[in-house]
């Protein structure tokens, strides 16, 4: 019988922890682009938009994450698409993604105040160059801090792609446990792993909040 | 798309979805009772308890609140009966719960107590009440309400989180839905059921946990 050294586990655990950052990148950035075109339907001014993407939010915020990346994996393979892990993976995390992203980002745009849009109105500006010019740079300030927050949900949720069967951080401590019959260390080292990854995004977060909250603090 | 539904297999497996949807909401509502309890009492303790208590649960809570529920899971059910703690898939996906929530509800709920005016504790003392009791009475249920819309999300994620539960073989409704699919073959109807299921359950989670807070608030006009 082999035996492994704790440097062996955590090697292998890195490894694999590089397609956890790679997923999160692509699940974080696809997100990202698709909820800045979901907002762009939910604040506008066409009912039917709006309604889509209160519709789509209602689901992916309501249905488990696991679920909907088992209805990506067989759901595609209804198309005859031979589904690879990754791309049911990335696809569903995107999705998901996005609809949380939304309702963050919505939140912020509606905490500028009324006034402003009636300002920037009565200065003759058109939708657009309100929206460039008046309305958001403000929301962008208030946003920052809680989409870095978000972005730690994203690493976690990255997590679940290893139960249809992507090879990244949590499936490889799967893994490295049946070889080493060490569930204690390598679901502590997987942890600490996660925790290394995610613990500086949330300090960041509490540190701009409360660095972009000094204009605010004054009134 | 040429492919049809088949939901035939249903008349045979609704038992099995019926004893998922029951551990689901057992497993639901443990979790939040003992993980709320445990959220209150870790944000006494980082708001006014005593200081040495306090790193100890900003560890916990850090811990916690950066790590997936997945591996939280997997630590306790696979590694902790190494240290000779053993128990079952459904104890172990509670206990994993309760601590999950118990983290974030703390922070929610510390939130809450921090946003008390220090007059609430002055007026407290001056009627003689003890820290205790005017945390108990006069800091607590003020708190509560006034987070009572995030901590309510909070217990709907963790509903919605419990679906990977399934994976250390605690039969909940993921697991019916895994094991249909294992005899039918029908993944995306058995998967697309048990979505709409878990949908179902998130709307009556919310509205329940509406109903809770006018219980639990009734005199003062909901914000």
């Amino acid at each position: 019988m082999m035996s492994f050294t704790l440097w062996d586990i955590l090697r292998n655990l890195l490894l694999a922890a590089r397609w956890t950052v790679v997923l999160s990148l692509v699940s974080f950035i696809g997100g990202g682009l698709l909820g800045m075109a979901l907002l762009y339907l939910r604040i506008g001014k066409a009912r039917a938009g709006r309604m889509f993407v209160q519709g789509y939010v209602e689901l992916f915020q309501g249905t488990p994450l696991l679920m909907q990346l088992f209805l990506a994996f067989f759901g595609l393979g209804l198309f005859g698409i031979d589904v690879p892990a990754w791309l049911a993976a990335g696809l569903a995390l995107i999705l998901w993604t996005a609809a949380f992203l939304v309702e963050i980002w919505r939140g912020c745009v509606e905490s500028v105040a009324r006034g402003q849009w009636e300002a920037s109105a009565s200065l003759g500006m058109g939708y657009v160059q309100q929206m460039r010019y008046v309305i958001l740079p403000q929301a962008v300030r208030v946003a920052v801090p809680p989409t870095v927050g978000f972005s730690v949900q994203v690493v976690k949720g990255t997590a679940l792609t290893s139960i249809i069967g992507f090879v990244e951080l949590s499936k490889a401590g799967t893994v490295v446990t049946n070889a080493t019959f060490e569930p204690f260390t390598v679901y502590g080292l997987v942890a600490l792993i996660y925790f290394a990854l995610c613990w500086p995004l949330s300090k960041s977060s509490q540190i701009l909040e409360r660095k972009l909250n000094v204009a605010h603090r004054n009134h | 798309m040429t492919y049809r539904f088949d939901y035939s297999w249903i008349a045979e497996y609704w038992p099995v979805i019926l004893k998922g949807l029951v551990t689901t909401v057992e497993l639901t509502l443990i979790g939040t009772l003992f993980g709320v309890a445990l959220g209150i009492a870790c944000a006494w303790t980082r708001s006014l308890g005593p200081r040495w208590l306090r790193p100890p649960v900003v560890a916990y809570v850090e811990l916690i609140r950066n790590t997936p529920f997945l591996i939280q899971l997997f630590f306790i059910f696979f590694g902790l009966p190494s240290l000779g703690v053993q128990m079952t898939e459904f104890q172990a996906a509670v206990l994993a719960m309760v601590i999950n929530l118990g983290a974030y509800s703390g922070e929610i709920i510390r939130a809450g107590i921090e946003a008390t005016p220090r007059g609430q504790f002055e007026a407290g003392a001056s009627l003689a009440m003890t820290r205790f009791e005017t945390f108990r009475h006069v800091v607590l249920i003020p708190a509560l309400q006034r987070i009572w819309p995030a901590l309510s999300s909070q217990i709907v994620i963790v509903m919605l989180g419990s679906a990977v539960v399934s994976q250390i073989a605690a039969e909940d409704i993921t697991f019916a839905a895994n094991f249909i699919q294992s005899r039918t073959f029908r993944a995306f109807e058995s998967y697309f059921l048990t979505t709409g299921l878990y949908l179902l359950l998130a709307l009556a989670l919310r509205q329940a946990l509406r109903g809770v807070g006018r219980m639990l608030f009734p005199r003062r006009a909901a914000r």
